[in-house]
């Protein structure tokens, strides 16, 4: 046990520092949108692409890519990358990205040469965005029963059905999409993983509003799209064990730690600023209490999230506290945002740019997405299946059939 | 940076277990609990030889000179055994208060002692953990009045360490303090009161400021307590695993049913963060002073909330076997909830934590 940090790390740190200090202001700001390569790549790169490509050139975004492939090219270091993800949030700067957490990563293990030159480079630059197209409305957690077909007609796959969930397909220039192609293997064995322009004709968008009040997520229709047979991830057929690639780095960045501590902060602030009847919320034991409560759970969270830290530096496998993150983590700013409300009361109800609201309404689209989240990415309940039989070792639940449908 | 333990101190972990595991069987805890015994000769013998009641201690006294995480490592193994022997009291704040505010006279004379295992201490700090029933303890110079509930450790302890309600702390020999046992849930831990008339005491004096002592020690006794907890609560877990995969209804082992999976999979998400929560606020005690109060507290009653969760769900995973004493589940159970209570309640410490964060 030993959290103080070497010189090499003291050092990487002061560096991150002095370039915040010296460039924070060109940052396009921590929370607003990722602007998109669809709508604004015909002018020339916009102020989110220059300070990704700032962020990569000092090598706090896209860190570990090669450099062949338009990255930094450092060799992977988590403690790094934590040092990167505390300054960033403690500054209150937009982070950078690496193109896309999910699609990059995977293309880069699985990818052809080709595939990783076409794209790779674009995506991290932000100038080719992404969405997934995993989830089907009949495929949610049994998701390897997808229906969607893509069938070989000369050169081509061809595409038909339809895509539900889609975050962001109305903005994205791509998508990586998991297809039928061959429909009478066993479920599993069935799939491909395609990518392919969402300019593609025969693709149809349309949002789908949430309980939120925006459309953060969309239903994807595809009727007779055209995708060529090389824009195929892998083998056909291995589309699951690529999938599986994927979701295991989308799921890393669920339930995330810091943003449970900065929350923390938000609330202990605006409990000291909020009055009721003339007193600061704090002063009233009973809302105190429950902050302290969460407050134990964030630091929990906090210190667990740097023992799988120290596990993945010594390349050795977390475990049970990297499984509960996704769940816990969710959990936890759930009940954040709930307790936020609470301690504002009335005014936490306040919405749809109301008079009196406090924070744009922020807590109560917090409270509504987390429970998204707490769905979304693999269930709270198919978590706790995977905690239970893979952590755990309990058998798993007899299985009724195993065809696809 | 870190986070982990060291290889020493995992082997120093799994050198207790072993120990435990062959000689504080459950035949052991019963036939303990039958006769009220709190510190079985032979477990303590044989921790003892470890060199166990001295692992704060200084070198130079006879001790081991290991820090607070060591200490927290030995309590989880002793909870997860749920191991009649005096630990907490005797072996971790009693030391560390002699260390704290003691002359080199008074360590000279108790601490070898204490190392050793020649003597035991009881340890009494309720006028400063949420008093309840007590006559406030009051001192004047070296004699000491009044009554402190809840003392730790006081089966045959040969000395016992109190905290007056002035903050001072004072070490009163046992010929000159009545105990009174008091029979809690928690049949392998033994709590009492203590009864003081102008009882002659060795105060330990030598602190420049006796209230951050005191705070220390207790702050100490809390990240104990809350590793204990771990241990027993992580051993119920074990339990209700091992029972989930073996028992069959329906033609299916029952750790098939997502109703049983899952709650284990939610105890086991609840009470592995503990763990690093345990291991920080302990790091901290020595190594990072301006956070050891606050994750002390919030070990304390953290712990207690999630112990208690999982003491009622690993019970509920073995069903009526599990409310039975055949299985002896129920001293664990039992342990993790006088933990809870000991030190500071879970509200009692989270006010205090409001207060060292200049809420309040």
């Amino acid at each position: 046990m030993d959290l103080e940090y070497s010189s090499e790390y003291q050092t990487f740190r002061d560096d991150l520092h002095e370039f915040l200090a010296e460039h924070k202001h060109l940052s396009p700001g921590a929370f607003a949108p990722r602007p998109t390569g669809r709508e604004e790549k015909k002018d020339g790169p916009n102020p989110a692409q220059r300070w990704q490509q700032l962020l990569i050139e000092h090598g706090y975004a896209a860190r570990t890519i090669p450099r062949e492939y338009g990255g930094f090219g450092a060799e992977p270091d988590p403690l790094k990358n934590h040092i990167i993800a505390e300054e960033f949030a403690k500054a209150r700067v937009r982070p950078g990205h690496s193109g896309d957490n999910r699609l990059v990563p995977t293309v880069l293990e699985l990818g052809t040469e080709e595939q990783k030159r076409w794209l790779v480079p674009p995506s991290i630059r932000g100038e080719m965005t992404w969405c997934q197209g995993y989830s089907e409305p009949g495929s949610g957690s049994d998701l390897a029963s997808l229906s969607t077909r893509a069938e070989v007609d000369g050169d081509d796959f061809v595409i038909n059905g339809q895509k539900i969930w889609t975050s962001g397909a109305q903005y994205a220039d791509m998508m990586f999409c998991l297809v039928r192609t061959e429909p009478d293997a066993p479920k599993h064995q069935g799939i491909s993983y395609l990518v392919f322009s969402m300019d593609t004709p025969g693709i149809e968008v349309r949002p789908l509003v949430t309980m939120t009040g925006e459309a953060t997520f969309n239903e994807v229709f595809f009727t007779d799209a055209r995708v060529p047979k090389n824009q195929i991830i892998g083998k056909r057929g291995e589309g699951w064990f690529v999938a599986n690639n994927t979701l295991k780095h989308e799921r890393q960045g669920l339930g995330d730690p810091h943003q449970a501590e900065n929350r923390f902060h938000e609330i202990e602030e605006l409990m000291q600023n909020e009055n009721v009847d003339g007193e600061p919320i704090m002063s009233n034991p009973a809302h105190r209490d429950r902050l302290l409560q969460l407050q134990g759970r964030m630091l929990a969270m906090k210190y667990n999230g740097m023992r799988v830290l120290t596990a993945q530096r010594k390349h050795e496998e977390p475990g049970l506290p990297r499984w509960i993150i996704k769940l816990q983590g969710c959990e936890l700013n759930h009940q954040m945002a709930a307790m936020a409300i609470d301690a504002l009361g009335e005014l936490g109800t306040l919405y749809h740019r109301s008079d009196h609201i406090r924070a744009g309404g922020m807590w109560q689209q917090r409270f509504m997405m987390d429970l998204g989240l707490i769905i979304g990415g693999g269930t709270a309940q198919i978590q706790k299946n995977m905690i239970g039989e893979r952590a755990l070792g309990l058998p798993k639940e007899p299985k009724v059939e195993d065809k696809p449908a | 940076m870190d986070f982990a333990l060291r290889e020493e101190q995992q082997f120093l972990q799994q050198t207790v277990r072993d120990l435990l595991n062959d000689q504080c069987s459950l035949e052991v805890i019963r036939s303990d609990a039958a006769e009220n015994q709190t510190k079985n000769a032979s477990v303590y013998d044989a921790l003892t030889q470890l060199g166990i009641p001295g692992t704060l201690i200084g070198e130079n006294y006879g001790g081991v000179s290991l820090r607070l995480l060591d200490a927290a490592l030995i309590a989880e193994a002793l909870g997860a055994s749920v191991a009649t022997v005096p630990f907490i009291g005797s072996s971790v704040v009693a030391p560390l208060a002699i260390e704290l505010a003691g002359s080199d006279e008074q360590k000279d004379t108790w601490l070898p002692r204490l190392a050793s295992g020649e003597i035991t201490c009881g340890v009494a700090v309720g006028d400063h953990i949420g008093a309840r029933d007590n006559k406030p303890i009051s001192s004047t110079g070296a004699i000491v009045s009044g009554s402190a509930m809840f003392a730790l450790d006081v089966q045959d302890a040969d000395l016992f360490l109190v905290a007056a309600a002035n903050g001072e702390l004072h070490l009163v020999e046992a010929s000159d303090v009545e105990v009174k046992r008091l029979y809690t849930i928690d049949k392998t831990r033994s709590v009492g009161e203590l009864l003081f008339e102008n009882a002659r005491s060795d105060h330990l004096a030598s602190t420049s400021d006796q209230e951050a002592t005191l705070a220390k020690v207790i702050g100490a006794g809390r990240v104990v307590v809350a590793a204990d907890t771990l241990g027993a609560a992580q051993t119920m877990l074990d339990k209700a695993v091992a029972y989930a995969g073996e028992r069959q209804q329906f033609k299916r082992v029952i750790g098939s049913f997502q109703a049983v999976k899952h709650m284990c999979a939610e105890m086991a998400a609840e009470l592995e963060p503990c763990r690093s929560l345990v291991w920080y606020a302990a790091h901290a005690f020595d190594a990072i002073p301006e956070d050891a109060r606050l994750t002390a507290c919030h070990a304390k009653a953290h712990l207690a909330e999630v112990g208690r969760f999982v003491a009622r769900k690993a019970t509920e995973v073995h069903g009526g076997m599990g409310f039975t004493d055949l299985l002896g589940l129920h001293y664990w159970f039992k342990r993790i909830e006088l933990n809870r209570q000991l030190m500071g309640t879970p509200e009692f410490v989270r006010n205090e934590a409001a207060k060292v964060q200049g809420w309040i």
